[in-house]
Parts: structure tokens; sequence; C-alpha cells
């Protein structure tokens, strides 16, 4: 049951936008489709509606084959990132519309796009035309329509694209809500790690056409497959030739096993945190040029004069990140210039850098 | 004064005052565009316009009357307003369709095809009308006679007009969203009720513009007309009418004719205008 996308090849042209790609998502799930624009997710996902036609492979929708079906018969909701309103019918039209082409009583229409409009809350603006709503409500008309005709499988892409910041997050917490009431198979595309690890039960990371990774968010976050899932689910820094998140590491003022011996370069606060930027010392030479630039660079905001400093032999050798409360920091006493050492913490997850 | 005022005349004197509040004040920029723009207007149009009709009404109401009311006349008009409405009505049908595959679909040759729409435009149009009769006339090549007959007119006028509505609806539907349609078909809407419910509607008024161009034009359409129809009083369209009366010396029948082509016109351009107005109101 549910969704299962099956050894998809797409190609436009030279460009190969799916590579073979097999995706099954379970009935009743949300799953999100994550991955950097161009990557195939939404390709992938008008394949499954049947907007798309792959090159081959097989699409099979609640059990039934739906490859070839034309999307007006594969009773997939489909919900697009710039609304694709009705814009000459009104929202109650719009809503209805599905309906209206499979000839169902007027009564019936009726009742079920109340129904509906009240579960978007937007049972006031029956009347108004979608150019009268705002970009979010416009969004929640279209899902309204889209759900109006009880879907199989409902279709996101990039749903909440469009909106600005503030919108974009109440609309996520409402999808999920909706998702927790309706129960409605659901695939969605965003790029938007943030949007897909909070809004999702399963996600799948899609990057030059292939699945990187499938699975649960924590098990993406905490257990990424490889480099590229782990920097587009969170930050990534380097320590000592891995690669590991900047809240995972542990900074310690004394030698320890394991622990790699560093110098601040500088501290950011930002808000409640403060992000430093370390430099393990590899070299000798990086003692000396460390002490200048921690005398001068004491007060805040003169923390660029370290930078020429840094500038020197071993540039390459990229600045550890590391992600700290502003309580840690204090409790450390950091400064510009002080002798740490580092190590992954305890639970971290850990990748070789390449 | 104030005899006036006390005979009750404050009623529509209090309305008067109030419409002119009413009135959106015009700022000196809009002012005189407005003004540029009614002068314009008034000098190239209206006042041609009025020469025409007060050379026709010069003559009195009962000359009038009789002058477009003779067989020629009536059968000259008739044959003009049914053919530009015809032409009207094919142009809206074939001219979308020209558009659609112009801008929906991808073949070799649309560039080229994009300058043939335009031609007619281009083509003087008694070197179209010429074409028209060697083609179809007494010796046709390709064995059509449409020479002196209404079919011969019709495609002459059809000819003129090609462009209009092509030109009109294209730039519309190369704005449409076609996510709309998607979302469409994805409710379960077949390819003819997707155009029907969703395109149809916003490219109406398009549709309406070209149409009434289309019609404008072939009601006062000569150069193309005069060869095919051949001069017969069964195929005469009203331009060539007043043509003949003008050169006859019956300089008032020329004019009535023509005031009888002007209303006609401004009465269906009138209709086509409030047509698209509210098709764009319900769009």
């Amino acid at each position: 049951m549910g969704i299962q996308a099956l050894d998809i090849t797409k190609r436009f042209g030279a460009f190969l936008a799916l590579d073979d790609v097999t995706l099954e998502v379970g009935s009743g799930e949300l799953t999100a489709l994550l991955g950097p624009s161009g990557g195939g997710k939404s390709t992938l996902l008008r394949i499954i509606g049947g907007l798309e036609e792959a090159d081959s492979g097989r699409v099979v929708i609640d059990g039934v084959e739906a490859t070839g079906i034309p999307a007006q018969r594969r009773d997939v909701g489909f919900v697009f990132q710039h609304y694709a309103a009705f814009k000459h019918l009104s929202v109650y039209r719009n809503v209805a519309f599905g309906l209206e082409i499979r000839k169902r009583p007027k009564a019936e229409i009726q009742r079920r796009v109340r129904e509906l409009l009240e579960l978007v809350h937007l049972e006031q603006f029956a009347d108004r035309m979608p150019a009268q709503l705002s970009g979010g409500q416009r969004q929640r008309m279209a899902l309204a329509r889209a759900l109006a005709v009880e879907p199989k499988v409902l279709l996101l892409d990039e749903p909440f694209g469009a909106l600005d910041a503030k919108v974009r997050k109440e609309l996520r917490d409402w999808l999920r809500r909706l998702h927790d009431e309706v129960h409605v198979t659901t695939v969605f595309v965003t790029h938007d790690q943030e949007e897909a690890l909070e809004v999702a039960d399963s996600l799948v990371v899609i990057n030059h056409g292939r699945i990187e990774q499938v699975g649960s968010p924590n098990e993406l976050y905490d257990h990424p497959a490889n480099d590229f899932v782990m920097g587009f689910l969170g930050p990534v820094t380097r320590l000592g030739g891995h690669l590991v998140r900047p809240h995972d590491i542990e900074v310690l003022t004394a030698d320890s096993a394991g622990a790699v011996p560093a110098s601040v370069q500088r501290l950011v606060r930002v808000g409640y945190q403060v992000r430093a930027e370390l430099r393990a010392d590899a070299a000798p030479a990086t003692a000396q040029v460390a002490g200048p630039g921690g005398g001068q660079a004491g007060a805040p905001g003169a923390a660029s004069v370290g930078r020429p400093a840094g500038a020197e032999p071993d540039a390459a050798a990229a600045d550890t990140a590391v992600q700290l409360t502003r309580g840690q920091a204090d409790a450390l006493e950091l400064r510009v210039g002080s002798r740490v050492w580092l190590r992954p913490a305890q639970h971290a997850s850990v990748l070789t850098a390449r | 004064m104030a005899e006036l005022s006390a005979l009750g005349s404050a009623p529509p004197r209090r309305r008067s005052v109030r419409s002119g509040q009413d009135r959106l004040p015009l700022g000196r920029t809009s002012g005189t565009g407005l003004g540029l723009a009614v002068l314009w207007l008034s000098l190239l149009v209206l006042v041609p316009l009025a020469a025409v009709v007060s050379k026709a009404a010069g003559a009195g109401l009962a000359d009038f009357w009789s002058a477009v009311t003779t067989h020629e006349a009536l059968s000259a008009i008739r044959l003009t307003v049914l053919a530009a409405a015809a032409v009207s009505l094919v142009n809206a049908v074939m001219g979308t369709l020209i558009a659609w595959v112009l801008v929906r679909d991808e073949f070799v040759g649309k560039r080229v095809l994009e300058v043939l729409i335009d031609l007619p435009f281009a083509l003087p149009t008694i070197v179209a009308g010429l074409v028209l009769t060697t083609l179809y006339g007494p010796h046709s090549p390709v064995g059509v006679t449409w020479y002196a007959s209404r079919p011969g007119v019709l495609v002459a006028l059809l000819f003129v007009t090609l462009p209009f509505v092509v030109r009109t609806v294209e730039p519309v539907l190369l704005s449409l969203e076609t996510e709309a349609e998607q979302a469409a078909a994805s409710l379960g809407a077949g390819p003819v009720r997707t155009f029907v419910r969703i395109v149809l509607p916003a490219i109406a008024p398009a549709i309406a513009s070209g149409a009434s161009l289309a019609f404008g034009r072939a009601m006062g359409e000569y150069g193309s007309v005069v060869l095919i129809s051949g001069q017969l009083p069964r195929t005469e369209v009203a331009s060539q009418y007043i043509y003949q009366q003008i050169e006859s010396g019956y300089l008032p029948d020329a004019a009535a004719v023509a005031t009888v082509l002007l209303l006609v016109s401004v009465l269906v351009l009138a209709l086509l205008n409030g047509l698209r107005g509210w098709a764009a109101r319900r769009g």
C-alpha cells in the first residue's frame, strides 16, 4: 500500500534528472523529499502525480498500477508552490471543482466544501476571489481543493516555498496537525531541512537524481550515511580529519585522551548562543601567530585583527567551528587566543572527512 | 434666479453638485493626458465621422431612409454585416487555435509560421485581392472558382483579418500559468473540460478583443474584396457600394449607407466590449 515508485529514470534532454530511483512510501505516512534544487525531487513527485512521464520505471499507488494512467484518473491531490488557484472562480468554487467534475449531487458538494473550508479555516472566505486572499490563505484553499476529492495520496510540491518565514512556520505546524487529523498518505517536496525535520515522519534525501538516504528525521540527523546528508541536514565542521556537528564538540581546558589542542580565533555571539572558531595547532608556528592576535582582540569586534595572521602558513587547514551556549562559553572563560582541547561529544555523529 | 430655485429645481441642482464632487479630481498630468487623448481622437476620428453623419443627415430623414432602403444598398449592407459577423466567429475559433499551437507546441517551422501570421497585415490589400482572384478566379489553377461569389468575399475577408485574434490571444496564453491546468487535471478534469473551464475564461476577453477588431476591419474592407467580388450587385459589399455612389456623384446616398455601417459597428463593438468587461469581471 502507500506509494511505490520503482526504478524511475527521467531525462530532460542531456540532463539526467532521476537515475534509477526506487522509493516506497508507507500508507498514511507524511514523507518529505528533501534535497537541493535541481536534485530531482520535484520531478519524482510530478511523476508520481502523473504530471510528468518517466522514461522508464513504474508507479504503483495504493496497490494499483498507475504507470501510464493520466493525472486526471490517478486520484492524487496535488498542491503547487504557486498555489495554481483558479483565478476566475471563488474560493468555494475552487474547492468544489473536483466534486463538480465528478458530478456529485449539489447538496453533497455543498456539505463537503463547507467541511473542508472549516478544516482549513477559510469558512468566512467562501465567496472571495483568490486574488483577495493572502498567500497563506491561497495555499490553504489549494489544500482544501486537493483534499475535496478524497485522494488516495496528497502530493505537495514546495507548498510553503513562496511564503514568508513566519507564515511558513505557521503552515508547517498546521500541516502536521492536519495530517494527524486526515491521515492521508502525503509526500511533500522541500529544500528546507528544518521544515522536513519538523514536519515529516520520514525523510528521503535526494541529490543529483539519486536517493542518498531514507529514514526518520532523527536517524538521518544522528546517523547520516554520508557527508552530503550530514551537511544538508545541519551544520558541519571539521575536527582532526573528521566531520562533526558544531554543537557535538566538547571544549576542555586541559589535555585529555583523543583531544585536539586548539586556540580560539574568533568568538561570535548570536543571541543565546556563542559560535567559536578555533584552529587546531598542527604546526608549532600557530602558537606564535595566536599570541599577538589574542593580545589585541580582547575587545569584541576586534576579532578581525587576528585574521591576517590566520591567513599565513596552513590556511588550507580549515578552522573548527564550535557551538556553545552562553553559559558554557562563560564557564570556560573563552577569549580570543585561549588554548583549549577539542573532542567529539559522546553520542556525536562523526564521519571521516573525505 | 430666485424664481428658478423657488420653482423646485433644488433637487436636480443638488444632484449635479454632488456628482461634481464625486468625480475623481484629475491631477495635472492625467488631466493633460486626457486632454491630449480627446483632442487627438476628435481630430482624427470624431470630426471626420461627424462630417459623414452630417452629410447623410443634410438631405433630411426621408431621403436618408430611401437611400439606405434601396434594394442594392440593403443587399450590400446585409452582406457586409453578415460576412463581418461570420468572419469574427471563424476568427475567434481558428485564431485561438493557431495562438494555442504557436504558444504551447514546439515544432519545426514555428518561427516561419509566426512571420506568416502577420503577412496579411503587411501585404497591400489590393495585392491580396489580386492573388485571391488569380487563385480562385475564372481560370483557377486549383480548380476552385469562387470568383464573383459570396464564398470568395468571405475568403478575402478571412485573409485580411487572420492576425487579429491570433495576436491578441497569444500574449495572454503566454502569460497563463500551466499549473492551474495541471491542478484541474489532478482534480479529474479531462483536456476538454480543463480548456473550457480553466483556460477559456482566462483568454475570453482577448478573444473578444481580437474578434471585434476583425469585425471592424471586415466591415470596412475594400481592397481585397473589390476584385474577387466581380462587381456584381449580389456580391457587392457596402464599401464598394459607397464607392460607386461617390463615383456617380450621389454623395448623400454614400454618406447615408456609411452612417448605417457606422451605427452597426458602434453597436457590435459596444456589445463585444461589454462582453469583454463581463468576462474580465468574472475572471
